[in-house]
């Protein structure tokens, strides 16, 4: 990792390493008392660390002049195996709080542990530790060799990749303190929001100087999407989290936006993270790794355009489809729930021009149970957005908000969709970046596309069930046109959901554990022949054979 | 200037029509226009070359 580092950038790891060490002091001594000065010392932590491990590789050999011509995957080889990590972490946490609902006493009487501290541990664990490393990781990968480039240097995706952790570790540790400014999926503090502001534009800027450097004229729909994800993310990232701190001292802050404009400004924030962090990004994925694994050109590339746009443009408006029967002016409401509606359109293009492209090989998918995870993730994609389309409709919403059919719709997205296009993506990428013949043990995928699979039905039929039972008993009256059941009514009938729930989330588990083990004895299998000599052309990698022979063969 | 709340419904029920339209005009004209084709049909096959290396 480091002897990838020039010199030059090795100096400067160290001063940025340097500035977070001393950032961290700052805090320490400032929060004491506070959250932040255990913040603070975690961030010191962090830096002095990272300053070590730069010292350790320094005085190595520098990366040879002519680099160029080699792809620079460090910083995706490492992503991956993070996401692996945090996958297990955040569905290990996942199932605890799965458990929870069913049997309360495993909060254990600590404040640390309880479901309003776990959930976000949960749910900021999987979506950004898990698929956020995940997006960072196969976007390296894919805008390189889409783009015929090098990353542009070495230090900076390490900064976004490293940074992004840290985020991360900060998001997740503050929650189990207390720290939280209570928007979904935003309840990290202000500094923690500000550092990955830095580390996100890092981000944008690698993107846009590889592209500056792109060998290929035209710019393949893959980045359109992942770009879409950046610079939305981006936008989003900064408006929702304006909030004044208390003092510099403090973990607290109180948002800029009151009232139902804050419910707004969350809810355009929150639909649109569903939007470009959870399906721009993975549509980036699917578009690059399904085709590539195929062995066969999108069946429309013209549709993924039009789908690129109508995904973009409509879902920018929906997130109001949130606060249906609330103090937002109705028409606002309405509007939130066309365009709702009319993102089937685009997201139904998207998943049929995935299905499609499998004409003609869908005896892989039979076979290969890789390119099967990104089969069903296009399945999930298609089920899951007219579901969504569906919930949106205020008269359905009625019924269902509030409900434990909103989780399983998130999870048949969240299970059914992301994690199956970056499980697929993964075992298709670790023989690739690791230069191995193929993944150590194919029937081990097997097994953790059953899994998986088992663990996403088990879950979302259990959730659809409770869901419509709690929306029908809250909403039952008797002869004297009072309540028919009380809350805790409900939640009797909820409980054998809630144990199905555990099993299915419990399922999913045991499959990423699979998957890790089996990440970690490709790696360590002895790897293809050495570094090819310059100049040479590369044999094929992955455990395929090389796609553009295999068409030609099926020609 | 104040906007009232009148205005910016009423903008938001014009101008978003038209921006709505104009944007799936200039997409939908983008993708089909006949030139582009070619230029499709390359990127689509682009990503399936099998060379794991950087354009020199």
């Amino acid at each position: 990792m480091i002897e990838q580092l020039t010199k030059n950038e090795r100096q400067l790891a160290i001063v940025i390493l340097l500035a977070i060490t001393i950032w961290g002091m700052a805090f320490a001594g400032a929060g004491q008392g506070d959250p932040l000065g255990a913040h603070g010392f975690l961030i010191m932590a962090a830096g002095i660390a990272g300053i070590f491990w730069v010292i350790s590789g320094y005085f190595s050999p520098e990366p040879p002049a002519d680099r160029s011509d080699s792809y620079y995957d460090d910083p995706s080889r490492a992503g991956i195996l993070f996401a692996m990590a945090w996958a297990v972490a955040g569905m290990f946490v996942g199932v605890w709080i799965a458990l929870l609902l069913a049997y309360p006493d495993f909060t254990f009487d600590a404040a640390w542990a309880s479901f309003g501290r776990l959930r976000p541990v949960h749910t900021s664990g999987v979506i950004f530790g898990f698929g956020g490393n995940a997006l960072i990781a196969t976007s390296f990968y894919v805008m390189q060799r889409t783009s015929r480039a090098r990353l542009p240097d070495q230090l900076s995706p390490m900064f976004v990749l490293y940074g992004y952790n840290l985020f991360c570790v900060l998001a997740a540790t503050g929650y189990l303190m207390g720290v939280t400014q209570s928007k979904e999926y935003a309840e990290p503090e202000w500094y923690a929001d500000l550092w990955l502001t830095i580390v996100w534009v890092t981000y944008l800027i690698v993107y846009l100087r590889t592209l500056a450097r792109r060998k290929e004229p035209h710019i393949y729909v893959a980045n359109w999407y992942y770009l879409a994800f950046v610079v939305v993310v981006a936008m989003l990232h900064i408006i929702n989290n304006l909030a004044v701190p208390v003092s510099f001292g403090s973990a607290k802050s109180y948002s800029l936006f009151s009232g139902v404009q804050d419910a707004m400004t969350q809810w355009w924030y929150g639909h649109n993270a569903v939007a470009f962090f959870l399906t721009a990004g993975f549509l980036g994925m699917m578009y690059y790794y399904l085709p590539k694994r195929a062995g066969r050109p999108l069946y429309s590339y013209r549709l993924s355009i039009i789908s690129f746009w109508g995904i973009t443009f409509l879902y920018m408006w929906a997130g109001s489809h949130h606060l249906h029967y609330t103090a937002l002016p109705q028409w606002v409401q309405t509007l939130g729930m066309t365009f709702s509606v009319m993102l089937i359109v685009p997201s139904w293009a998207a998943a049929a021009n995935a299905l499609l492209t499998l004409n003609g090989a869908w005896h892989k998918v039979r076979d290969d149970a890789v390119l099967r995870f990104m089969m069903m993730a296009a399945v999930f994609y298609g089920l899951t957005t007219f579901e969504g389309s569906f919930l949106a409709i205020r008269s359905v919403n009625a019924l269902s908000h509030y409900t434990d059919w909103t989780v399983g719709h998130v999870h048949a997205g969240a299970l059914g969709w992301v994690a199956l296009i970056t499980f697929g993506s993964i075992y298709a990428s670790v023989p690739w970046l690791w230069k191995r013949p193929a993944m150590y043990s194919a029937r081990l995928v097997e097994v953790h596309f059953w899994l998986a699979i088992s663990g996403t039905v088990v879950y979302v039929l259990a959730m659809w069930n409770s869901g419509i039972i709690q929306g029908l008993m809250w909403r039952t009256y008797n002869a004297n046109g009072t309540l028919a059941y009380s809350f805790i009514d409900s939640l009797v009938e909820m409980h054998p959901y809630y144990v199905a729930r555990a099993i299915g989330g419990l399922l999913f588990l045991i499959g990423a554990l699979v998957g890790c083990y089996n990440i970690w004895m490709t790696i360590r299998t002895a790897p293809l022949a050495a570094e090819p000599t310059p100049g040479a052309v590369l044999e094929p990698v992955g455990d395929f054979p090389e796609p553009a022979a295999a068409r030609q063969a099926a020609e | 200037m104040t906007v009232t709340y009148e205005e910016l419904v009423w903008f938001a029920k014009t101008f978003g029509l038209f921006y709505f339209i104009a944007m799936s005009t200039i997409v939908l004209l983008y993708v089909y226009w006949p030139p582009n084709r070619r230029e499709f049909d390359r990127a689509a096959a682009s990503i399936l070359e099998g060379d794991d290396r950087p354009c020199p």
